[in-house]
């Protein structure tokens, strides 16, 4: 093993480690006693410029892994150089967003931890051997936990993060049994050299409990039920920042790595969800699993009066959209849809999450109530999430109903198909489920637009850099919405590249 | 050149959003301007067409090439005929939103919106962007009613986009399902049309897209959300929803449904409780409709309701007339639905805007003691008018559409025609009665012509309001009396290649 090949190759994740650090230093060093909002300045900037520079060190390092190389560790190719860049994408906003929140003195290690989490998920998104992606899984996972937690003052957050820790750890304890059971079965860690393994006509029962207790750990990743518990308080008790990144980021190094891990180890163990067409694999219970979080997500999610909350169970139902994607006969359809979708999704969510920061600074709460007449008060920041909510609900041509058009479309698809639209319930039953959506988006909407605000509410301060990044992120759903092929084309061509 | 009365619309809205939060007059302003400018468009579209065009395509573009998704928007006469409709509908609409001084901006901004969208699905020949355009309609019609409504604003404009949102999911599953069943290979609704899909498929799709399309047109029992929005929405909202949005309903049951799913007309094997076809149970629906609809509005006490329910008895003419597959039965109902856009936008325009927004009620009992005929005379004689249009007055375009599809359904089911005949006599019951308790009942007046201390005074009926009215009225009797204007458009289209599959099933 060539260490200086090594290093030429994990070059972003690098940088990023040095920024992160360097926040830490700075922060305690030359920053120590200035007021809160100069530190958040620094920290913020120097996290975006780490971002900035790994992306641009993804970027221009072209050079592929060749195959077999580390035995999956680390590959590198068009397609994890996609996914790193979206995922740092993803960070630098959320960095942007966490600028104006006061919840904590530790702005270095706030900063240090965002950053290490990134690094979990770019290592996550590059491998392809089930040992490193635990490993990085649980790096990321820890970073997120305590990113949870990080709101001393509020009892809330650290409910929040017990919850998610002790759910996360039982997640991770399935995963690791599934995975080693996996190895024990193949005696392989690599992905690929798995597939080759345990491909056969019958699949060993051993495999199949190996595979639902990988899908236990993934789904708890993913927010998937019945693995949902901790979203709801998570994503309401958590620092605002934190929760919009583990919505956003984390959300897509997950399903990234998790269709990955379908799709490329568990080659051969498919199996059908089909209509009448069940065969035994991993499939069927994809299929189950999400048809679950899209019923119980909606469902539940009319009954919330907390945005966040609402937000969360809407999480759910969306990461149920997702998983629909991973049932795709032809596997770079159905790979290319599951990642616009998160991709979107992930920049919708932050967006939300930031509408919901402005309300929450000016009101000291995030219930529905308080959004009352804010288009009166911050038109801007209003129409943002009404653009927001309504790609989230899937109305045309917001990113989201493209996003979801495509995931059902490679469901259904079967090339000179047996069984053509076996999945076809799944999707009726999704459709239908996103009819119900409709409502409690409008709910917020209704408050917002609808609603007179209460007597004596003065404008809503916004501040610059916020709206900027609120408009941003609005105006690149209506264009990904409207000229899908920008993010399509990329992905479609990245995907061939990877040998999907 | 027909693509700009979209672009002009979403224009509309972009100059609107950038204009001053309180600059009322320039919001009318540009609403005014940027829905001319789209009917002249559409005019011109409609002058320009020669009769044995066929299909003319506008515009035709790749847009998502790794889905075979293209930009394709094209018109035959069908198109025309609505796309002019939605023109005359828009202005006036504005016309009569003149007063509008809530939130001005914003209201003119979600009602071009809504036009746009209305274009939009009228032109696209493609499936994919014909659903885009219908899906962006439903939004702006919550905020229309839910912000500037009246009674029960938000339960209505809640109901309405829930029916209408569930509605479209219906299409889209079985726009979906035909997708993928034909290979994916194309979204064109002239290619798709061609690919034989299996009768079997055809016979759960079809009653699946149609139902779908068919709420939005208020088939009868999903009619509900009709009344109700109707009531609940401003005037302008309540004539573009009647004018316009009930049309896109049945304009997609024939234009998608009915074209690319014919064998879904075809008879069952078994017969159920008497029916053999879908074709026989949405006849029967409408026909119901067109009862039920009447009826309801003979005993309603609030004044819009009752042509809130006019409107459900009169969209279930178009839908008899698409039940027929006969070309007469199939002209009646385009022209109906012309016809029926520009009546109930008079009517919705005398009870929501000249009698509402000054009397502040609508229900019949108190307007009886106003005697507003004499206060507001305009008011009486264009409601009298309309009502003359809407019962089926030969001389207005409503006799020529009804009479068209209820020969129509003479031949294909004569039961259903007679019922159907039935209701366009309480058709003259319900009007009748509105326009006696409206505008014709209360005490004598003294023989005095000055107004006497109780006598309410309300502010005089604009120029706008006049404008208006004149034009749908001289709309109405334009098309009444010389209805070949628009046949000549519908009948050619519905030769056309593309309805010969719809047309062979009605007569074998």
């Amino acid at each position: 093993m060539n260490y200086s090949e090594l290093l030429a190759f994990i070059v972003p994740e690098t940088l990023l480690v040095l920024a992160a650090l360097g926040a830490l230093l700075i922060d305690l060093t030359t920053m120590r006693g200035r007021p809160l909002n100069e530190r958040m300045k620094w920290a913020m900037g120097l996290s975006c410029l780490g971002c900035g520079v790994a992306a641009a060190a993804c970027f221009l390092g072209a050079e592929t892994t060749p195959t077999g190389y580390l035995d999956g560790m680390f590959v590198f190719n068009p397609l994890t150089r996609l996914v790193k860049i979206v995922i740092l994408l993803l960070t630098a906003i959320t960095a942007i967003l966490s600028v104006d929140s006061k919840f904590t003195e530790h702005v270095g290690e706030y900063f240090a931890l965002l950053l290490l989490a990134t690094v979990g998920m770019m290592f996550l998104v590059s491998s392809e051997n089930i040992l490193l992606i635990f490993i990085s899984l649980e790096l990321l996972s820890l970073c997120l936990y305590v990113m949870t937690a990080f709101n001393k003052q509020n009892i809330q957050s650290a409910e929040a993060a017990l919850k998610y820790f002790l759910f996360g750890g039982m997640a991770a304890a399935f995963l690791l049994f599934g995975l080693s059971l996996v190895y024990g079965l193949s005696g392989e860690i690599n992905l690929t050299k798995i597939a080759a393994k345990i491909a056969g006509p019958k699949l060993d029962p051993l495999l199949v409990l190996a595979l639902l207790m990988v899908v236990i750990g993934f789904g708890f990743k993913v927010a998937a039920v019945p693995f949902h518990l901790w979203a709801p308080d998570t994503y309401q008790g958590a620092p605002l920042p934190s929760a919009a990144f583990i919505a956003s980021g984390s959300k897509v190094a997950s399903f990234f790595i998790l269709a990955k891990v379908m799709i490329v180890g568990f080659a051969g163990a498919e199996g059908s969800g089909a209509w009448r067409g069940y065969l035994q694999g991993w499939m069927p219970v994809l299929a189950l699993v999400a048809a679950l979080s899209v019923v119980l997500g909606n469902l539940a999610a009319i009954a919330q009066t907390s945005v966040r909350r609402l937000l969360a169970y809407s999480a759910i139902a969306q990461a149920g959209y997702i998983l629909i994607g991973l049932l795709a006969n032809q596997r770079a359809d159905g790979l290319a849809s599951v990642l616009y979708y998160v991709t979107t999704y992930a920049l919708t969510t932050l967006g939300a999450f930031g509408v919901v920061a402005v309300v929450q600074e000016r009101t000291g709460d995030d219930k529905l109530s308080a959004f009352a007449g804010l288009s009166r008060r911050a038109p801007l920041v209003s129409f943002c999430m009404m653009i927001f909510l309504l790609s989230l609900a899937g109305i045309p041509p917001l990113a989201g109903f493209f996003g979801k058009f495509f995931l059902f479309k490679s469901a259904l698809f079967i090339q000179g198909a047996a069984q053509p639209l076996g999945l076809l319930w799944l999707v009726i039953l999704a459709l239908a489920m996103s009819a119900v959506s409709l409502y409690y988006y409008l709910q917020v909407l209704k408050q917002i637009y609808v609603i007179e605000a209460p007597t004596g509410a003065e404008s809503a301060k916004v501040t610059p850099l916020a709206r900027t990044i609120l408009l941003l992120l609005a105006l690149a759903i209506v264009i990904l919405g409207s000229a899908p092929n920008l993010l399509l084309e990329p992905l479609t061509s990245a995907i061939k590249a990877a040998g999907f | 050149m027909l693509a700009w009365t979209i672009y002009i619309s979403f224009l509309g809205v972009a100059v609107l959003l950038a204009l001053k939060p309180d600059d009322a007059r320039g919001a009318r302003i540009v609403a005014m301007l940027a829905s001319v400018t789209g009917l002249l468009v559409a005019l011109a579209g409609a002058l320009q067409y020669s009769t044995d065009a066929g299909l003319v395509t506008v515009a035709d573009k790749p847009w998502i090439p790794q889905l075979s998704i293209r930009y394709t928007l094209a018109v035959d006469g069908i198109s025309l005929t609505l796309l002019v409709l939605t023109g005359i509908a828009a202005v006036v609409g504005v016309l009569f939103s003149w007063n509008i001084e809530h939130r001005t901006k914003e209201f003119f901004a979600f009602y071009l919106a809504l036009i746009g969208g209305v274009y939009g699905v009228f032109l696209s020949f493609d499936l994919f962007l014909l659903f885009v355009f219908y899906e962006l309609a439903i939004v702006p019609k919550y905020f229309l009613i839910a912000i500037w409504g009246s009674t029960n604003r938000e339960y209505g404009a809640m109901k309405l986009a829930l029916y209408s949102f569930v509605g479209s999911t219906m299409v889209l599953i079985g726009l979906l399902a035909a997708y993928v069943t034909a290979g994916g290979n194309t979204f064109n609704l002239v290619e798709l049309a061609k690919f034989p899909f299996p009768r079997e498929f055809q016979m759960w799709a079809f009653p699946l897209v149609f139902v779908g399309f068919a709420i939005l047109a208020g088939l009868w029992p999903f009619h509900t959300w009709a009344p109700t929005g109707h009531v609940a929405a401003p005037t302008a909202a309540s004539m573009l929803l009647a004018g316009v949005i009930m049309k896109l309903g049945a304009y997609g049951c024939l234009r998608v449904a009915m074209v690319l799913f014919p064998l879904g007309l075809g008879e069952w094997e078994h017969a159920v409780l008497g029916l053999s076809s879908w074709r026989e149970v949405f006849g029967l629906l409408a026909v119901i409709g067109i009862v039920y609809g009447a009826m309801v509005a003979l005993v309603q006490k609030d004044f819009k309701f009752v042509i809130g329910y006019s409107s459900v008895s009169h969209m279930g003419f178009v839908l008899l007339g698409l039940m027929t597959l006969t070309t007469i039965g199939l002209s009646g109902a385009v022209l109906q639905m012309f016809s029926h856009g520009i009546i109930a936008g008079l009517l919705f325009a005398v009870v929501g805007r000249m009698v509402y927004d000054r009397t502040h009620t609508r229900v019949l009992d108190e307007l009886e003691t106003m005697r507003l005929s004499k206060v507001i005379p305009f008011a009486a004689v264009t409601f009298v008018v309309a009502g003359l249009a809407s019962m089926g007055m030969p001389g207005f375009s409503g006799f020529v559409a009804e009479l068209q599809v209820l020969i129509g359904a003479w031949k294909a089911f004569p039961t259903f025609a007679v019922f159907g005949g039935l209701g366009v006599l309480i058709g003259v019951a319900y009007t009748l009665r509105a326009i006696q308790k409206a505008f014709f009942s209360g005490e004598d007046a003294p023989m005095n012509n000055h107004p006497t201390e109780h006598e309410p005074k309300f502010n005089p009926i604009s120029t706008p309001e006049r404008v208006g009215a004149a034009l749908l009225i001289a709309i109405t009797l334009l098309i009444g009396l010389y209805p070949k204007l628009l046949l000549d458009l519908i009948v050619p289209a519905l030769n056309s290649p593309l309805m010969s599959g719809i047309l062979k099933v009605g007569a074998p």
